[in-house]
């Protein structure tokens, strides 16, 4: 038992981590309809800026936690930015082509950005080890010993969550983003500037896969140029579990990979990276659409 | 001149959907633009408010150029557009869908007026302001897609197909309501394929085939001309 709720926090951890990552996939795709496909590479620029931030202007410190939130939100702002300026140049000219071209256009960015970061000589090929954000706090619940520092990122992602909920549902840009995602040339004939909201969601989810990349690079410290492919990947899952184009879903999807993922690695940890595809496929069996998404209705 | 359009060419691709047509509206007018489905009438609208791209020609709004100028930006000039087929945003609550068509608007006072204007004119939207706007039926739609219209409050009101696919008792409510808008003080543009109910309650009227203008006229000269009477007046 014990033993089940460790592993439930570690889940749970990772859950939050593929969950912020995965809203980031299920926005732009509500917004655009367009998996992109280098989503992923955002958590990698994000884990970096924070990396460099870190290493710049405190260098060998260990951080308090308000300047380690500081620094993070920092590395997410600027990875948003770097989000909004690749949909700009890559996304945007090919918006009207057919979906095909920008989910290729994606996939060149990935590749472009992999190999361009190593190509850097500051980031270079090889691993960079990731400062320790936080010092870690062991205690006791009854029997269980847990991390103080997990159950924080839980939490942490839990209210960035919560207020990016806030922001769609009762702001006016989070109802621009809700307009746009259901009718662009409408949205546009209200006076909706698209592509401001385009790049608002950009910005949001390049942030967001940032933060996750914080997170993450927290708990395993290993920095590579292509450690956001696999994870973008899980996340992508995660946010077709849940019903690609629903934040909800997204987040929902990224706790059930999170935490499955832990409980087949407890068992036999070869095997769950392939569970997680195994888990997509019976539940777009059961429903295509996806935990909570709604049938999409192509319209001709 | 409100709205002056001097040969307008829309293409789409190779095909030519709209073929150098010039015409104009005057404050306070209601024009009506008719003929049959293909003619070039969706896209003339379409050009106007900056959702195609004309390849040749120009479109003057209040003696200013606003020839393929950004649609967000030309709504702030004071053109709104009620697309065709209603285009509400299923996904937001009909007192969201207001909310959205009021975001350039920047008097509160004037808002909350127009919202209860609305909620007046279509008392069925007002049971209905927190439902998704996806449960409304059609005609309910077309009175949110009106309605968004109202609170918009450009001065020129572009509607397209008001009447589509709609019960007569709704399509006479919606064309009351237009108009009201029209007595009120905007300058109507209307796209129907109803040529009928749109020349009963246009000044003007301009017919559309293929793409160029081949009739143009007093609405009541049109609804005797014998052409427009065979061709779309169906008798």
């Amino acid at each position: 038992m014990e033993k089940f709720i460790q592993l439930l926090v570690y889940g749970l951890q990772l859950g939050s981590i593929y969950a912020l990552l995965a809203i980031g996939y299920t926005m732009v795709f509500g917004i655009i309809r367009m998996i992109n496909m280098a989503h992923g590479d955002f958590l990698m620029m994000g884990s970096y800026a924070v990396f460099f931030i870190v290493s710049l202007f405190f260098a060998d410190q260990m951080l308090g936690p308000a300047i380690a939130l500081f620094v993070i939100l920092a590395g997410a702002s600027i990875t948003g930015f770097i989000g909004v300026g690749v949909e700009r140049i890559a996304y945007k000219p090919l918006r009207n082509r057919p979906k095909i071209s920008s989910m290729i256009a994606a996939i060149g960015v990935s590749l472009f950005t992999q190999n361009f970061f190593r190509a850097i000589p500051f980031i270079g090929p090889n691993p960079r080890t990731f400062p320790k954000l936080l010092k870690d706090v062991l205690f006791y619940v009854g029997p269980i010993q847990l991390s103080l520092v997990r159950i924080v990122v839980i939490i942490l992602s839990i209210v960035i969550m919560s207020v990016l909920y806030f922001i769609i549902m009762k702001t006016t840009i989070g109802m621009e983003m809700r307009a746009a995602s259901c009718d662009k040339d409408a949205s546009s004939l209200m006076g909706i500037n698209v592509n401001r909201v385009i790049s608002a969601t950009f910005f949001i989810g390049a942030g967001l896969a940032a933060i996750s990349g914080a997170f993450y690079a927290n708990n395993y410290p290993v920095l590579t140029v292509t450690m956001g492919a696999t994870l973008g990947n899980k996340a992508f899952i995660a946010a077709v579990i849940g019903g690609i184009g629903d934040i909800r879903g997204a987040v929902l999807g990224g706790f059930i990979m999170g935490v499955i993922e832990i409980m087949i690695s407890s068992v036999y940890s070869e095997l769950a990276y392939g569970i997680s595809f195994v888990v997509l496929i019976i539940i777009l069996l059961l429903k295509p659409e996806g935990l909570l998404g709604k049938p999409m209705i192509e319209k001709v | 001149m409100l709205l002056e359009i001097k040969d307008l060419h829309v293409n789409y691709g190779a095909i030519k959907a709209v073929k150098g047509i010039s015409f104009y509206v005057d404050k306070g007018e209601i024009v009506t633009l008719i003929g049959a489905n293909g003619a070039g009438k969706t896209t003339t609208l379409r050009t106007i408010t900056g959702l195609e791209r004309a390849a040749n020609g120009t479109v003057h709004f209040k003696d200013k150029d606003i020839t393929n100028i950004a649609p967000h930006r030309i709504v702030e000039m004071g053109i709104t557009h009620v697309p065709e087929g209603r285009r509400i945003f299923t996904n937001l609550t009909v007192m969201e869908n207001l909310k959205m068509a009021a975001l350039l608007r920047k008097d509160p006072e004037g808002k909350k007026a127009s919202y209860e204007e609305v909620f007046e004119l279509f008392p069925r939207l007002k049971e209905r302001r927190s439902q998704p706007s996806i449960t409304l039926s059609g005609g309910e739609q077309q009175m949110l897609a009106v309605g968004r219209a109202i609170v918009t409050g450009g001065d020129l009101v572009v509607l397209d197909e008001p009447s589509m696919g709609l019960a007569p008792k709704i399509v006479d409510e919606i064309f009351e309501v237009i108009q009201r808008m029209n007595k009120e003080g905007k300058t109507i543009l209307l796209n129907e394929q109803n040529a009928f109910m749109a020349l009963s309650i246009a000044n003007r009227a301009y017919v559309l085939e293929t793409g160029n203008i081949t009739i143009e006229g007093p609405a009541s000269d049109l609804l005797t001309d014998p052409r427009v009477k065979e061709a779309y007046l169906g008798s």
